[in-house]
């Protein structure tokens, strides 16, 4: 099938994930192209053309190149607004003002702390690196401060954005899968009852289910 | 006044806004949140920034966090008024929004650790950290690297003009040109060039001036 859309990357990055649930919330086809990180394939020219980080996703749409998973998330939801689920980035201005100061929340509040105890308690001990004690209290420290924010926000709003699962909500779902899904520290979610039913919520959306199917493949 | 903008003077979040505003120029009051006695983790104030951060914004009923969710809102809602921070060009304005979030995912990061180290613990009487100035020294200078290269085939991140991707480097660009690692924007010429010209742009000069 001719499709303009591709991704580049593993399906366990939690930045690949976040660009393919977004594009399967949004039902729009597109083909994904492993690319082995232990091969060092995200560090060569030919990737680096593409994402000059060389880091996982880069995106292709078409004639246009993008990277960094949130930027192409906008991308897609502003590209295809009324297709698939249709208030992804809101559907007026107001909206998807408040949808972008949930996902800025998300990117400068939760992503720091959760990314590094996603690769501290997940990755680490699968790639056979030491973990750091200190590293991890540290930032379970500081997740805990945002997941409070969280608890009584949610316990005033369906989202966290507002009534309908947005964009902000769905930047979530890599780094907390990890976390609620392979390490010891799932109650720092489901301990929290807004936060927990939330969770409950966008995880266990179709789109999200076939992205844990892909990983776990 | 329609818009009000809570923040500090030193918080660069604030300044984040206030160059947003300058640049469109839009009248705003600006009511200053006072840190060093807390206020900013008062319960009013958290009403507004449950983080308990600067800056928090209103325009009239809207009520908003995150500088850079602030600056997305006003650019496009006041698209038409004062100096364009967006383009009309979808495909052109993705490519923009990919620059928005190199900032925020890799300057920011490295950058404002840098700026806190060696620009405000200083004025605060504080040591500075050269474990913590050299493992981010390092980190900026890979971003500027990428940076070099893009701004040798683009005159601004985002494309042929100054948008917020741009805009939003510029508070802690103040900070971090008047410490020793001005020397890392002075050693890439084109990074050099760029961050000479968005620091002289009338707009940003008023806000700092204000």
């Amino acid at each position: 099938m001719a499709t303009s859309v591709t991704v580049y990357g593993p399906p366990l990055s939690t930045a690949v994930s976040r660009v393919l649930v977004c594009l399967l919330e949004k039902d729009v086809p597109f083909q994904l192209v492993p690319v082995s990180m232990a091969k060092m394939e995200h560090k060569k020219p030919d990737f680096i053309k593409m994402q000059p980080f060389g880091q996982v996703p880069a995106f292709q749409d078409d004639d246009i190149t993008l990277f960094e998973s949130r930027a192409i998330c906008r991308y897609i939801a502003e590209k295809y607004p009324t297709q698939g689920t249709a208030g992804l980035y809101g559907t007026n201005p107001l909206v998807k003002a408040s949808i972008d100061q949930w996902l800025e929340a998300e990117s400068q509040s939760f992503n720091p702390p959760s990314s590094v105890l996603t690769f501290q308690l997940v990755f680490a001990p699968r790639m056979k690196l030491k973990q750091d004690e200190a590293l991890i209290k540290l930032n379970e420290g500081k997740l805990v401060k945002v997941l409070d924010v969280y608890e009584n926000r949610l316990g005033s709003s369906r989202y966290l954005a507002g009534d309908e699962f947005s964009l902000a909500d769905l930047s979530h779902l890599p780094n907390t899968q990890f976390l609620v899904d392979k390490t010891d520290r799932a109650e720092l979610f489901t301990s929290r009852k807004n936060v927990s039913r939330w969770w409950s919520e966008i995880s266990t959306r179709p789109a999200w289910k076939k992205v844990v199917e892909m990983q776990n493949a | 006044m329609a818009i009000k903008l809570y923040g500090a003077t030193g918080s660069t979040a604030s300044l984040r806004v206030r160059a947003c505003l300058a640049e469109k120029d839009l009248d705003y009051e600006f009511v200053s949140v006072d840190m060093s006695n807390k206020e900013h983790k008062s319960p009013q104030f958290l009403s507004r920034n449950p983080f308990g951060q600067v800056p928090a914004f209103e325009d009239g009923d809207l009520k908003l966090f995150e500088s850079r969710a602030i600056t997305q809102y006003l650019a496009h809602t006041y698209a038409d008024k004062g100096n364009d921070l967006i383009v009309k060009d979808p495909k052109k304005m993705a490519v923009v929004g990919v620059w928005i979030e190199v900032e925020s995912q890799k300057f920011e990061p490295a950058g404002s650790k840098l700026a806190w180290e060696l620009a405000i613990k200083p004025i605060f009487g504080m040591t500075t950290d050269d474990t913590v100035v050299e493992e981010n020294e390092k980190k900026l200078e890979e971003v500027l690297d990428v940076y070099e290269s893009r701004l040798s085939e683009s005159k601004y991140l985002g494309g042929d003009s100054f948008t917020l991707a741009d805009l939003h480097h510029l508070p802690v660009l103040k900070y971090l040109m008047g410490t020793k690692a001005k020397r890392l924007f002075d050693a890439r010429p084109h990074v050099s060039v760029w961050a000479a010209e968005i620091q002289s742009r009338p707009a940003w000069v008023k806000a700092i001036t204000a």
